[in-house]
């Protein structure tokens, strides 16, 4: 009887939809794709520009004009001292509302490049370069002194240091944290839905407002982020083992040299 | 010997750390072709001082001439000028530097370690600074470790790596900052062997150390500096066998052991 009124309770209180859940899975509808690509593409161009944003502005804030110092660290201060939120807002509708720049819809060749998709991008970009600055200083900060000392030594100018024994090292160093920006970053899209860009969440958010099958749309948005994450793990990984460390290149033949070898590797 | 001319030239060189003097006034004058071997008690300045000669550190007094020419200044119409990190560069691809922590570029093998300067700051081609690489690791005993990481490499096999990268330069002269007190006692020979090798070639060569064996077979002249000063100096075999100060004397025990 008991076990009854609860059947009944949770016939009428939970109405959950496998069938759309699984159609929502394993055949989503093209709008849904579309959405699903867009955030991988934005989420690619923002990071690409925003590493090598990321890397101008370490550059600058150590470069030996002061001027280019300060504006360097300002910038870092101003952006990760502001929401992205706030600053999306900003860029695509602050501006316009103040006439200042309105994004406009560009046509590259065959493909159009909405304004609202160049200010996600642009923002996203931007926002991640103050990141990106962060830990490209924290990597080259990880190196040895005598590093730079031995390129100085040699007579390489300062410029040259830095990109031909400094960069190459802080790289390794970054890829780590740098698939971590990736993964947030591909998340972060999501809230691009305030300005109305019509990626994942604001596409599901448009099919549940026609479907009312609230849980069901964003578990299934759930289940695609996580898709595109852990692919992204995948990636990562297979870049790491590419570009590992010095130290990580030499583990195991190092081990082998000591216990066959016997060569007095110190 | 005492003919040649002046290479390398301290004038009164003075480098502080905050108030306290690391060194304090040395002048030193080395010659071309000469092997000058520095000693001293840690904490004399010697490294520092040895660091003054290529413009690693600024100096604060005085001037270091390489063939008459000012290292890390000019004269400014209010007395000297620091050159430009470019300037400063350009004269140090003349001197040639080993680090007791041999410092290898850890990215590369150590072909291209010793191939890099080279081919980005002489114009050398790829195949040219390579060349000139092989041989000058041949020539350091390492011709079948061309391919290996600093990190597979022993430490002596790594400092006679570090020779070779410095001497792919054709620098005018060498400076060493104690080369061999990073390495395990097995592997001092072996570096101190290149070492005695190129003195015998007659590269000019500056070496802070304390390996008396080396200063007493390669050394023209001996060093001896003490809280920031040379308490005194002369021919290697003088020093060694008779030297004036207490103090050199009492040093010259401590280490012999």
């Amino acid at each position: 009887m008991a076990q009854g009124a609860w059947l009944a309770a949770a016939d009428a209180g939970l109405n959950f939809d496998w069938d759309f859940l699984a159609r929502s899975i394993f055949h989503p509808s093209g709008v849904f794709l579309h959405g699903l690509a867009r955030t991988v593409y934005i989420s690619v161009l923002a990071q690409v520009l925003g590493t090598v944003g990321g890397l101008a502005i370490e550059l600058s804030r150590r470069s030996r004009w002061m001027p280019l110092r300060r504006a360097g660290a300002t910038y870092v201060w101003l952006i990760r001292g502001t929401p992205l939120l706030v600053q999306l807002v900003i860029v695509y509708n602050g501006l316009a509302a103040l006439n200042l720049y309105r994004f406009t819809d560009l046509t590259l060749g065959p493909v159009v490049v909405l304004g609202v998709v160049q200010a996600a991008v642009l923002t996203l970009a931007m926002n991640e370069a103050a990141y990106m600055a962060e830990i490209i200083r924290a990597a080259l900060d990880a190196i040895d002194v005598g590093q730079k000392e031995a390129a100085v030594a040699l007579g390489m100018p300062p410029a040259m240091t830095m990109r031909l024994v400094l960069l190459p090292q802080a790289a390794r160093i970054c890829v780590p944290p740098l698939g971590n920006e990736f993964n947030l970053m591909m998340k972060s899209t999501s809230l691009l839905s305030v300005i109305g860009l019509q990626e994942m969440f604001l596409t599901a958010q448009a099919i549940n407002s026609a479907t009312f099958k609230t849980f069901e749309i964003f578990l299934a948005v759930a289940v695609y982020y996580l898709l595109l994450t852990t692919l992204w793990g995948f990636v990562q990984q297979w870049i790491e083992r590419r570009f590992a460390g010095p130290a990580a290149v030499v583990s195991s033949p190092r081990l082998r040299e000591r216990l066959f070898a016997g060569s007095g590797a110190k | 010997m005492s003919a040649a001319p002046v290479l390398l030239e301290a004038r009164d060189v003075v480098k502080r750390f905050g108030h306290r003097p690391a060194v304090d006034g040395v002048s030193l004058q080395v010659q071309r072709g000469e092997t000058v071997v520095i000693i001293g008690p840690s904490g004399s300045g010697k490294t520092t001082f040895l660091r003054c000669l290529n413009h690693l550190e600024r100096i604060d007094e005085g001037d270091v001439l390489l063939d008459g020419t000012s290292v890390g200044y000019r004269a400014g119409r209010r007395g000297p000028v620091e050159l430009s990190p470019r300037e400063v560069a350009a004269t140090r691809r003349r001197i040639g530097f080993v680090f007791q922590r041999f410092n290898l570029f850890a990215h590369l093998s150590a072909l291209d370690n010793v191939a890099l300067a080279p081919r980005n700051l002489l114009g050398l081609s790829r195949p040219e600074a390579e060349a000139r690489a092989r041989q000058l690791l041949a020539r350091v005993g390492l011709a079948d470790k061309e391919q290996s990481r600093p990190a597979q490499l022993s430490g002596g096999q790594q400092q006679r790596v570090a020779i070779a990268r410095a001497l792919a330069m054709q620098p005018e002269v060498m400076l060493f900052d104690e080369p061999t007190s990073a390495l395990d006692p097995e592997m001092v020979g072996e570096v101190i062997a290149v070492m005695r090798e190129l003195a015998d070639e007659g590269m000019t060569m500056v070496v802070v150390t304390h390996e008396m064996g080396f200063a007493r077979s390669a050394a023209d002249r001996i060093v001896m500096m003490d809280e920031g000063k040379i308490l005194e100096e002369g021919p290697a075999a003088q020093m060694i066998s008779d030297p004036v100060h207490d103090k050199t004397r009492r040093f010259l025990t401590v280490i012999a052991h």
